[in-house]
């Protein structure tokens, strides 16, 4: 599959060009967050927030009150660990149309636990008002800043940046579960970039005639439940969530919610970080170490199942073409 | 108008305060001693804003705001449309309500019933107020946001050229707050020189004397050296106040720092001195002293 480089950076220039509303937000990660090009292009809908968390919150809540759609770019987890009491008074509670563009979620950073938003899903879930939504592919990033915009209230949104496998051919759907593969024995539910590491091992399975029904997961609240409910009563086995986050809180935790209250009595596994922290190293390393890639979910379908499938690494699809150009890297963080 | 208009305005606001902490058996008063001047002033002369749009008796809370919520009444309302040429007013520290509810009544902005319905179940006047209060326009019960928000919207409102001031009232413990120098960097930084902002500096917080709490120094030069434009007045003196706030600094915003007693106009309160954040009463003799003590005081004149 293609890889796009910096979707983001083009898709939020043909979103913000033409409006005079949107105010494009940073707080001294401006090119880190793919934006640079857009405040040399458009410096008049640009604000330099430095690194001012807190005061910047209140601030763009203070601008959706005066009509303005101010839309934050930083890194994901300085955007709700340190100005979360902000978020609360000065956005969610007043229900201000301000939009948080969280960038490197999860562990797709290697700047340690400081860097690394592993809990900002189940955080920001439990504040009323708040959306959340999570792109998985450069189709996505592309495409969720037209959602983002259509929602009444505050949204918080997991970017991806860089080098962006391009996995859907049909744009981001608000509240809509997307099926990638039916299947009758589990239930896949997978959400970010652990949609394209399951697609490393999905269709094998299938040659295997284990019948995976794997469905992509890109709005996280409100949570598409009824369609979810319908899925699960269409399989047999049980339940596998791929999350890159905790498992406490996040796409496991609703998944779990909506079972136990709707009296399904199926199994669930979910994989993510078994609540502990990781720590600063490669994405590949630490899906590894943390039992949260390909391999993982090959092992928590063997033990759904109960059986061996032998498959092993050397198997494993490769999903992403090489990079016929080199790229203008980003720094790292 | 005659500085007597201000002075009977703020005597009144003590008035309302005192009245109502009395039947309540306790209250924010010392917070109405050290302010009733600069916001009888500020209500009755120096803000330009619009006619109260609010029902005199507040609405009853009607929910908390939501897409699905369009029914959600702002405080602001009390303090009228919102034109280019209208100021704004925020009030940063939210357990100043009961004062602000006194002074919106002092000015005839809300019946003086509104305050039977402070802090009672399923009322809009809350005790500490959010944003569906009489007269607020933002929520800031956790101290420290306003001042950011005001400098969001004196930002948006240079934007769109309109001509009005965003005035902030906020409090000096209020500079404790890491995020209050946040907020000075960025209206300097921006120049948002459309703000005013007034600080009661009453030397109190909720342990006690700021001094005994946390120093807060050399405020003035510190503000300065933020790129604020700083006046300090005596916050009782209603020329010093109205002279200050014709202060339209060049660059940054304009910081007034009113000079106050927290027991101005009620002089009992100082035997109470440090604990004056919120009076309370172990028993009816001590309600008693203090009540004939202060009414004499406030109505003697």
């Amino acid at each position: 599959m293609k890889v796009v480089v910096k979707p983001y950076a083009k898709a939020f220039i043909n979103f913000a060009a033409h409006r005079d509303d949107i105010l494009c937000v940073t707080a001294d990660l401006t090119s880190s967050c793919e934006v640079d090009g857009f405040r040399d292009l458009y410096p008049n809908k640009f604000i330099s927030m430095g690194m001012t968390e807190q005061n910047m919150m209140s601030f763009c809540g203070a601008l959706a009150l005066e009509g303005f759609y101010p839309f934050i770019h930083t890194f994901a987890v300085f955007l709700y660990r340190r100005p979360l009491d902000q978020i609360i008074a000065s956005v969610a509670f007043p229900n201000r149309k301000v939009r948080l563009m969280g960038f490197l979620p999860g562990i797709t950073t290697p700047g340690g636990i400081t860097h690394q938003a592993i809990e900002d899903i189940a955080v920001l879930r439990s504040l009323p008002n708040m959306t959340i939504l999570e792109t998985g592919d450069a189709t996505e990033v592309e495409t969720v800043l037209n959602i983002a915009d259509s929602i009444e209230g505050p949204v918080y949104v997991r970017i991806l940046r860089g080098e962006v496998i391009r996995l859907f051919d049909t744009p981001f759907e608000f509240n809509k579960l997307r099926l990638l593969q039916k299947g009758s024995d589990i239930l896949l539910l997978t959400s970010g970039i652990m949609t394209e590491e399951a697609l490393k091992v999905t269709s094998l399975l299938k040659t295997k005639n284990i019948s995976i029904c794997h469905l992509h997961v890109s709005t996280l609240k409100p949570f598409a439940q009824t369609e979810f409910l319908d899925y699960l009563s269409s399989v047999k086995k049980g339940v596998i969530t791929m999350e890159n986050h905790t498992i406490v809180g996040g796409l496991g935790s609703i998944a779990a919610e909506i079972m136990a209250e709707n009296g399904i009595n199926k199994k669930l596994i979910r994989l993510g970080l078994k609540d502990t922290f990781a720590h600063g190293a490669s994405l590949k390393y630490l899906m590894k170490e943390y039992k949260m890639d390909a391999a993982a979910l090959i092992e928590a379908v063997e033990s759904l199942l109960n059986i061996k499938t032998f498959i092993t690494e050397n198997d494993f699809i490769d999903t992403r073409d090489e990079l016929k150009q080199v790229i203008d890297k980003t720094e790292d963080l | 108008m005659s500085i007597d208009i201000i002075l009977n305005t703020a005597l009144e606001i003590r008035r309302i305060v005192f009245e109502h902490t009395i039947k309540n058996k306790g209250g924010y008063l010392s917070q109405a001693c050290s302010s009733a001047d600069f916001l009888a002033a500020l209500y009755a002369k120096l803000l330009n804003l619009g006619k109260s749009t609010a029902p005199e008796i507040p609405s009853l809370f009607s929910g908390n705001p939501s897409a699905k919520n369009l029914h959600y009444k702002r405080g602001a309302l009390y303090h009228g449309e919102k034109e280019s040429e209208h100021d704004r007013f925020f009030i940063s520290p939210a357990h100043y309500a009961l004062v602000i509810y006194a002074a919106l009544i002092a000015v005839g902005r809300m019946h003086k019933k509104a305050l039977d319905m402070f802090n009672q179940d399923g009322s809009s006047v809350e005790m500490i107020g959010a944003e569906h209060s009489p007269g607020m326009e933002v929520t800031n019960g956790s101290l420290g946001q306003t001042l950011s928000m005001a400098a969001g919207t004196a930002f948006a409102r240079k934007k769109k050229n309109e001509t009005g001031r965003v005035w902030v009232f906020v409090s000096d413990g209020e500079f404790q707050e890491g995020q209050t120098w946040e907020a000075f960097l960025t209206m300097s930084h921006y120049n948002l020189n459309n703000m005013a902002i007034i600080a009661d500096m009453n030397g109190q917080q909720c342990d006690g004397t700021i001094d005994s709490v946390m120093k807060l120094g050399d405020i003035e030069a510190k503000l300065k050296s933020f790129g604020a434009y700083t006046i300090s007045i005596d916050g009782h003196n209603i020329t010093e106040i109205c002279e200050a706030s014709k202060i339209k600094p060049v660059n940054g915003p304009l910081v007034i720092l009113a000079n106050t007693n927290p027991w101005q106009g009620m002089s009992y309160l100082k035997k109470r001195s440090p604990r004056l954040h919120y009076v309370r009463f172990k028993s009816n003799e001590e309600l008693n002293e203090l009540e004939t003590a202060i009414r004499e005081e406030l109505y003697s004149s």
